[in-house]
C-alpha cells in the first residue's frame, strides 16, 4: 500500500525533539456522552469508560479523548479505524450518533524533552505550567494561527494533532520555537 | 483582551480562541413575519454601552457556542452560560443588578 | 569634557574592555557599560541633533526616558534607527550611528533652521502650508516627507528571529527595585505563583545609587539577600532585561524581553514577547526625574541630576569636570554629594526654594559645597557644550547676578511617578500638592473580568519616594527630604526671549513658549495642545515633557494641573519591536499555507500556484516556455477532447447526520435536499438570512440519515461554522450531527471524453457505466485497489467523475490516473482552466457572480428555490421588496463585437449622469475569459432586465475612455444540451 502521511519522517531537534509521528488511527464518535449506550459502546471499541471533560484516556491501542460534550476522539491502529466505525455503528444502532474515520485528515506530531512545554507555550495561549496541565488533560487550543490538540504522555513528552493541511506550517512553528539558544528556562 | 469561561469544557479561554457572534437572545422571524419584524430581526441590534448579552463561540476549542453577558464599558463579566438558552438565567441577573441596580432587562 | 573615573562603577567590569564605534570611530568602553555611559566615557556628549530646528543634543538622562541620546544602530540585517543610547547594552564590535543631521554631527546644515525658530512656532506648518491648496501634495508634502523623521529605514531583511511566550501568573510585579522586590517577597511568601520583571539587567532599581540602610544593612545588601530568597522559592520566576509594555483587559500583559539583543552573536531570539495572564498586577515601575525649564537647558552637558550620579556610580563615569547643580528638591544634593566624593568639582548648588535646610543640604555644606538659594538659572552658556551657566534670582525676570564657569549642569525639577502601566487599562490619576505629582488614585484603579481592582501599585510609582515610604515594616535609615518647590519655569518671571530657549520636548522641540501660544490661540485641552504644538508626540511619548508641558499650559489657562489634566498614556511603555509583535508570523509562516495530498507532485511539475483561502491550488501547469494563457488553453482543450484531471480536493466535505438531518438540509438550502435518494446527488443553493447567496455545491445523500455537503473551497470552515451555529443556537432540539470531513478525502475530477475508460482501465469492483452510475449519481467501492467514492458530477461540462479516496492515498492515486491515462494524454489542469469551463458552460462561481449582494434569483437560478418549503433560510428576505424588485440586475452571457475580451469588472454604460457626476450604469461584468473552446472572449454579467434584452448590444467601459461593446447573449455558450456530460 502506497500510504501517506503529511510529513513522512519530518524531524527537528533543539530544545526539544520535534517528529512526525506517521498515520494514526482517529475515529470521531458524535453522541450523547452521558448515555449509558454510549459508554457502552466506547467499552465495546476501546476497552475503556468515556473521559471525563477534557480528559484523554490511554488505552492498549491508542487513547479516547473528551473533545466537546457531545464528541469524542479515539485513537487506534491506522488501519483498524475502518473497523472502529464499524463497531461503533454496529452497537450503537438505532441511536443517534456520528461515527466517521478521520485519520487522514489529521497530521500527528510528536515533541519530547525537557523543553517541550516551553515550545508549546511560545505558540499557544495556555497555561502549561506543570501544576496546570499535565498528563491525563486533553487541551483543544489555537497553535499559532490555527486549531490543534494535544496532549501529554508523561512529563515531558506531548503529543499534538493538527489538520493534514496545514502539517507543514505547525511542523515549521514548532522546528523554530525548538531552535537552540530560545531556552526560556521558566518551567 | 478578554477571557471568558466557555461553559461546554469548563475552560477559562484566552479571546484569541474565540470568536464573537453578535447579540444574543434574538429571535428569529422566518416567512410570514411582518417587515418591521423582520427587519428588526436582521438589523436592529442594542449596541449599548453598559450590560450586554452575547454569542461567543470556543472557535480554536471545543467548537461549541455559548452566551455571555458583559459590561462593555468596564468589560467586567457577570457571567456565562450555555446557548441552548432563550433568557439570561437568574443568578447572572442577580450579579448584573449587585453592580447596576437600577439595570432591567428589555 | 566627560571621562571615565579612575575607579568606581558598579555595573561595569573593568576587566573586560570592549570596542565598539560611533560614527565610525573605534571607541572603547567596558563590559556593563551601557552605549550612553560608554560615549560618556570616550568623551562624546554630543549624541544628535533635535527634529525640528536640529539644535545639538547631548545625554540627558540614563534610562528609558531619554529623548535626545538616539542612534541608528547596527548594519545591514541588524540596522534599527531610533535606538536609546542610555538602555543600549554595549557589546564587543556595536556599531552606531548619530542620526538627524546632514552632513554630520558636527556641523549640520539643518541646525539652520534654529535661526529660523522664532518663525517656526507650534503650528507652524498647519498655518502655512494650507495655502495655495493644490501646493500641499505637489510641493509642501514632498519636501517636508523629506525632512521628516528620525533615523534612518531598515533596508534590510531582519536577519534576527522572535518570538512570544504564554505564561500565566498569579502576581505579576513590573520593576525590579526595592518596592517591587518587597512585593515578590510577600506574594511568594503567600505561595502565589509570582513573575517579576525588570527592564534593566540589574536589580535594585534606584537604591543602590541613592543608598538608604534597611534593617542594619546596606540598600545593596538588603537586595541581594531579598534576590537570595527570592531565588530559594520555586514559585517565584525573576526576569531582567524584560520591560512591561502593556497592561490590557482581564490582566493580559505584554513584557518584552530583550534575550540577545546584547548577545547579536550567539543564536537566540532577538526579543521575547511574553504573552503574560496575571490574576494581579503590581506595577513597582519608579519614578522619572523632571528637568526644569531655564533657557539653554538642552545645551549638551545639561543633565537630569540622578542620571549624572548613575553615571558616576554605576559606570564609574564623569559627566563634567564641574557641575553646577540646579534644583527645587532636596533629593538633587545627592548628586552633588556623589560628585564631590567622586573627586569632581562642584562650584554651586543652585536652588530656588528660598531655604535649603534639609539633612542632604546640611551635608552637602558640611562638605564645602556651596549653596545659593531662593536662585534659579537664568540662561546656560555655550553651544555645543555647557561653558557656564548665568545666575538670577528665581523670584524675578532673569537679571543676571552672577556667571559661573562649568561644563555640566545637573536639573531637578522633582520626581513623576511612572504611572503609565497603571494608567494603561483604565487607572485613574490624583494630583498630590505636596509632592507635586500625579499618582495612581486608589479609588479608580484598573478593574478585571470580576469587576474588582487587578492592578496596585507599590513604590516610588506611587509617590512613595523615600524608602521608609516603600519599606513601612522596616527599619530604614535615609536622610530626611525638606519638601520640594514647584517650579515650573525658571526664572518664574522670565520674558519671551527666555521663554523661547526652555526646552520642554528635547526630542520633538516644544519650548516653553509653544505652549502659551497654543494656549493663546485657545487650546484649552490637553490633548489639544499635545497635537497642536507635537508635545509628548516624538518616540519618548514625553516621559520628561508632559508634566512641565501641562504645568505650563495650565499657568497660561489659569487653571489648576489637576482640572488641565493629563494626556492619555498607551502601551507600549517603549517602543517595542515590529519583529517582536510578529513572534513567529514571518518568511514562510507568516500566515498558514494549506497544502492537499497531491501539493507535492504540483510542486514538483512546474505549477503555477494560486491562493484560494489559506490553500495553494495550481494556477496552471506551464510547460517548457509556455505562457500561462497557453497552458491554460492546452489544458482546457485536452480535456474536452480527451482527459484532464483536477485536484479537487479542497471542495469542502461536511457530514450532516441524524434524524433531522433531512429536515435540517431543507433549512440550509434553498432547494428541497430532503427528498434526495441515496446514491443520488443534488446541486443546492446556500443563502444567509439575508437572502444573499452565500454558497453553493452538490449534496449526496449517503444514506437515509445522512448526507455528504460539497461546500466551495473556501466555504468549508465557515459553512461548518454556519451548520453549527444553527444547530447548537437556534434548532437545538433537533438530532443532527455534523462533521467537517474535507480533509480525510483526496478528491479528483477525472474529465473529459476518455474519463470513464481510463478508471475502468484501472479496474476494481465498480460499474461506471452510464446505466449503473448515471450523471447525478454517487457510488463507493473500488478503483483498482483504492477505496474511492465516485460522483458522477460535472462543472466542466465534459463526462466526468468526481473520485474521492483517503487522503493518505491521494497522491498514489494521482500517480496512478497519470499512467493509466498516458494513452490518452492525461492532462492536469489547474483552477484557471477549471473557471473558463465553467463558465462556457454558464455555471455560476461564488465570489465572481456573487458578492455578498446577489440573491439566487438575480442569477436565474430560480429552479433551485423550492417553492414548496415552508422556510428556509433566506425565504423571508427573498420576500422584501428589494429582494422582489423587478429591477434588479439578472445574470446574462456578454459577447463582444470584436470577439475581445471584456475588462475584468466593466460596466455597461448608460444614459447621462448621477448626482456626482458619474456616467450611468445598467449592468457589470462579473467573469470574463478567452474561451479557447471558441476561440474568443465570453463573460457572464448581472444586467438591468438583462434576460429580456437577449440580442441588444451594450457599451462597457474600460480604462480609459474607449468602450467595448458587447451582445447580450445566454450565458451557456457550449454545449447548451449537456449532452456531453450525459454519457
Amino acid at each position: 500500500m502506497s500510504e501517506m502521511s503529511a510529513l513522512p519522517g519530518a524531524v527537528a531537534g533543539g530544545l526539544a525533539d520535534i517528529s512526525e509521528l506517521g498515520l494514526q488511527g482517529m475515529v470521531t464518535l458524535k453522541a450523547d456522552l452521558s448515555a449509558p449506550e454510549t459508554a457502552a459502546a466506547v467499552r465495546a471499541a476501546t476497552g475503556t469508560a468515556v473521559p471525563d471533560r477534557r480528559r484523554i484516556i490511554e488505552t492498549e491501542t491508542g487513547a479516547v479523548a473528551w473533545m466537546a460534550p457531545d464528541e469524542l476522539l479515539i485513537l487506534c491502529a491506522h488501519d483498524g479505524a475502518d473497523a472502529m466505525v464499524t463497531s461503533l455503528c454496529n452497537t450503537l444502532k438505532g441511536r443517534h450518533y456520528l461515527a466517521v474515520n478521520v485519520s487522514d485528515a489529521r497530521a500527528f506530531f510528536a515533541i519530547e524533552g525537557r523543553g517541550a512545554r516551553e515550545v508549546l507555550a511560545k505558540l499557544a495561549p495556555v497555561d502549561l505550567h506543570p501544576e496546570s496541565f499535565g498528563p491525563g488533560e486533553m487541551r483543544r487550543t489555537r497553535l499559532a494561527q490555527v486549531p490543534a490538540a494535544f496532549w501529554m504522555t508523561s512529563g515531558d513528552s506531548i503529543r499534538l494533532i493538527c489538520f493534514r493541511s496545514v502539517a507543514r506550517y505547525v511542523f515549521d512553528c514548532l522546528a523554530i520555537s525548538a531552535r537552540d539558544g530560545g531556552e526560556v528556562g521558566y518551567f | 483582551m478578554l477571557i471568558l469561561t466557555c461553559p461546554n469544557c469548563g475552560l477559562a479561554a484566552d479571546e484569541t480562541e474565540l470568536s464573537p457572534g453578535g447579540e444574543a437572545h434574538l429571535k428569529r422571524f422566518g416567512p410570514g413575519s411582518e417587515d418591521a419584524d423582520f427587519e428588526g430581526y436582521l438589523f436592529h441590534r442594542a449596541n449599548p454601552k453598559g450590560v450586554h448579552f452575547e454569542r461567543w463561540r470556543h472557535a480554536y476549542g471545543c467548537g461549541k457556542w455559548f452566551l455571555a453577558a458583559r459590561d462593555t464599558a468596564t468589560l467586567e463579566v457577570f457571567g456565562t452560560y450555555p446557548a441552548q438558552t432563550t433568557e439570561p438565567p437568574a443568578e447572572i441577573i442577580t450579579r448584573i443588578r449587585a453592580r447596576h441596580p437600577d439595570w432591567s432587562p428589555t | 569634557m566627560s571621562t571615565r573615573l579612575a575607579t568606581g562603577g558598579r555595573l561595569v567590569d573593568r576587566g573586560a574592555q570592549i570596542e565598539f564605534s560611533f560614527n565610525g570611530k573605534r571607541l572603547q568602553g567596558f563590559l556593563g557599560d551601557t552605549l550612553a555611559s560608554a560615549l560618556l566615557a570616550n568623551g562624546q556628549m554630543l549624541v544628535g541633533r533635535s527634529f525640528k530646528y536640529h539644535r545639538p543634543r547631548g545625554i540627558v538622562a540614563s534610562g528609558p526616558e531619554e529623548p535626545n541620546a538616539l542612534v541608528n544602530l547596527g548594519e545591514a540585517g541588524r540596522f534599527e534607527p531610533n535606538q536609546r543610547a542610555t538602555t543600549t547594552e554595549l557589546f564587543a564590535g556595536l556599531s552606531a550611528r548619530s542620526q538627524n543631521h546632514w552632513p554630520s554631527l558636527e556641523f549640520d546644515i539643518g541646525a539652520l533652521n534654529s535661526y529660523a525658530a522664532r518663525v517656526l512656532p507650534a503650528g507652524f506648518y498647519y498655518k502655512t502650508f494650507i495655502h495655495p491648496r493644490p501646493f500641499w501634495k505637489h510641493v509642501f508634502e514632498p519636501i517636508i516627507r523629506h525632512s521628516a523623521g528620525l533615523g534612518a529605514a531598515p533596508k534590510d531583511r531582519d536577519a534576527d528571529r522572535y518570538e512570544h511566550f504564554y505564561v500565566h501568573v498569579d502576581v505579576l510585579i513590573v520593576g525590579g527595585g526595592v518596592a517591587g522586590l518587597q512585593a515578590a517577597l510577600k506574594a511568594g511568601a503567600e505561595g502565589k505563583r509570582v513573575l517579576l520583571v525588570e527592564q534593566t539587567s540589574a536589580w535594585g532599581g534606584r537604591a543602590p545609587v541613592d543608598g538608604g540602610d534597611i534593617d542594619g544593612t546596606t540598600a545593596k545588601e538588603w537586595i541581594n539577600t531579598a534576590l537570595q530568597a527570592l531565588g530559594n522559592m520555586p514559585n517565584v520566576a525573576l526576569r531582567t532585561r524584560c520591560m512591561g509594555a502593556g497592561v490590557y483587559d482581564h490582566g493580559y500583559v505584554l513584557a518584552y524581553e530583550h534575550v540577545a539583543d546584547h548577545t547579536p552573536q550567539t543564536d537566540a531570539p532577538r526579543h521575547r514577547l511574553w504573552r503574560i495572564r496575571a490574576g494581579h498586577v503590581v506595577t513597582a515601575t519608579g519614578a522619572i526625574e523632571r528637568p526644569l525649564s531655564f533657557a539653554g537647558n538642552d545645551v549638551p552637558g545639561v543633565m537630569l541630576a540622578a542620571a549624572m550620579r548613575d553615571y558616576v556610580v554605576n559606570f564609574g563615569v564623569s559627566p563634567g569636570d564641574r557641575t553646577v547643580v540646579v534644583t527645587n528638591n532636596d533629593d538633587a544634593y545627592r548628586t552633588a554629594i556623589i560628585l564631590h566624593q567622586a573627586g569632581l568639582s562642584v562650584p554651586c548648588i543652585v536652588d530656588a526654594r528660598p531655604q535649603a535646610d534639609g539633612e542632604l543640604a546640611m551635608q552637602a555644606k558640611a562638605l564645602g559645597i556651596r549653596v545659593a538659594t531662593g536662585a534659579g538659572i537664568a540662561t546656560v552658556r555655550g553651544g555645543k557644550r555647557v561653558t557656564g551657566v548665568a545666575l538670577c534670582r528665581q523670584a524675578g525676570e532673569g537679571a543676571t547676578t552672577e556667571e559661573i564657569a562649568c561644563d555640566a549642569v545637573a536639573m531637578s525639577g522633582g520626581w513623576s511617578p511612572v504611572v503609565h502601566l497603571w494608567s494603561h487599562c483604565g487607572g485613574k490619576l490624583v494630583w498630590d500638592d505636596a509632592r507635586a505629582c500625579f499618582r495612581p488614585d486608589p479609588d479608580r484603579p484598573p478593574r478585571g473580568a470580576d469587576g474588582e481592582a487587578f492592578v496596585s501599585v507599590t513604590g516610588a510609582a506611587n509617590g512613595d519616594f523615600a524608602l521608609a515610604e516603600i519599606l513601612p515594616d522596616a527599619r530604614v535609615e535615609e536622610p530626611s527630604e525638606a519638601p520640594l518647590l514647584p517650579v515650573w519655569m525658571m526664572p518664574q518671571g522670565a520674558g519671551v526671549a527666555k521663554r523661547a530657549k526652555m526646552w520642554l520636548d528635547f526630542q520633538n522641540d516644544v519650548k516653553v513658549s509653544d505652549v502659551q501660544l497654543a494656549a493663546r490661540e485657545g487650546y484649552e485641552s490637553v490633548e489639544h495642545t499635545k497635537r497642536y504644538t507635537t508635545l509628548g508626540m516624538a518616540t519618548d511619548q514625553g516621559k520628561l515633557s508632559n508634566i512641565n508641558g501641562l504645568a505650563v499650559l495650565s499657568h497660561a489657562l489659569n487653571a489648576p494641573i489637576p482640572q488641565v489634566g493629563t494626556t492619555t498614556f498607551r502601551p507600549p511603555y517603549t517602543p517595542i519591536s515590529m519583529g517582536a509583535i510578529a513572534g513567529e508570523a514571518r518568511g514562510d509562516i507568516f500566515q498558514p499555507i494549506r497544502r492537499t495530498p497531491i501539493h507535492d507532485w504540483h510542486e514538483e511539475n512546474g505549477a503555477a500556484f494560486e491562493p484560494v483561502g489559506q490553500w495553494r491550488r495550481p494556477y496552471c501547469f506551464p510547460r517548457g516556455q509556455e505562457s500561462h494563457a497557453e497552458a491554460v488553453a492546452r489544458e482546457i482543450t485536452a480535456t474536452r477532447t480527451s482527459l484532464g484531471l483536477l485536484d479537487a480536493s479542497t471542495l469542502g466535505k461536511i457530514l450532516v447526520r441524524g434524524p433531522d438531518a433531512g429536515r435540517f438540509m431543507d433549512m440550509l438550502y434553498t432547494n428541497m435536499m430532503s427528498s434526495l435518494k441515496p446514491g443520488r446527488c443534488r446541486y443546492g443553493l446556500m443563502c444567509n438570512e439575508n437572502g444573499f447567496l452565500m454558497d453553493d455545491g452538490v449534496v449526496a445523500r449517503l444514506d437515509e440519515d445522512t448526507f455528504l455537503v460539497h461546500t466551495t473551497t473556501g466555504g468549508a470552515d465557515h459553512i461548518h461554522a454556519h451548520m453549527e451555529d444553527w444547530l447548537q443556537c437556534e434548532w437545538w432540539d433537533w438530532q443532527v450531527f455534523t462533521a467537517n470531513v474535507t480533509e480525510q478525502w483526496a478528491q479528483v475530477a477525472v474529465v473529459g471524453p476518455n474519463a470513464r475508460k481510463v478508471l475502468e482501465k484501472l479496474g476494481g469492483d465498480l460499474d461506471l457505466s452510464a446505466a449503473a452510475l448515471p450523471f447525478m449519481g454517487w457510488a463507493e467501492g473500488r478503483i483498482g485497489d483504492f477505496r474511492a467514492r465516485v460522483f458522477r458530477i460535472s462543472f466542466s461540462g465534459e463526462l466526468s467523475f468526481e473520485v474521492a479516496v483517503p487522503a493518505s492515498r491521494g497522491r498514489a492515486f494521482w500517480k496512478a490516473l497519470h499512467e493509466a491515462g498516458a494513452e490518452f494524454g492525461a492532462t492536469a489542469y489547474g483552477t484557471e482552466a477549471l473557471h473558463v469551463m465553467r463558465a462556457e458552460k454558464g455555471f455560476i462561481m461564488i465570489g465572481d457572480e456573487t458578492d455578498g449582494t446577489v440573491i439566487p434569483q438575480d442569477l436565474g437560478l430560480d429552479w433551485a428555490i423550492s417553492g414548496k418549503k415552508e422556510d428556509y433560510l433566506g425565504k423571508r428576505a427573498h420576500a422584501r421588496a428589494h429582494m422582489t424588485d423587478p429591477a434588479r440586475w439578472k445574470l446574462v452571457g456578454l459577447q463582444t463585437l470584436d470577439g475581445s475580451v471584456l475588462p475584468d469588472g466593466s460596466y455597461a454604460l448608460a444614459q447621462g449622469r448621477n448626482a456626482n457626476g458619474q456616467r450611468n450604469t445598467q449592468g457589470r461584468v462579473t467573469s470574463t475569459y478567452l474561451s479557447p473552446t471558441l476561440g474568443r472572449g465570453i463573460a457572464m454579467g448581472l444586467v438591468l432586465n438583462g434576460p429580456e434584452r437577449m440580442g441588444e448590444v451594450l457599451s462597457f467601459n474600460t480604462v480609459g475612455e474607449a468602450t467595448v461593446e458587447a451582445r447580450i447573449v445566454s450565458p451557456v455558450f457550449y454545449d447548451p444540451e449537456g449532452e456531453k456530460q450525459n454519457v
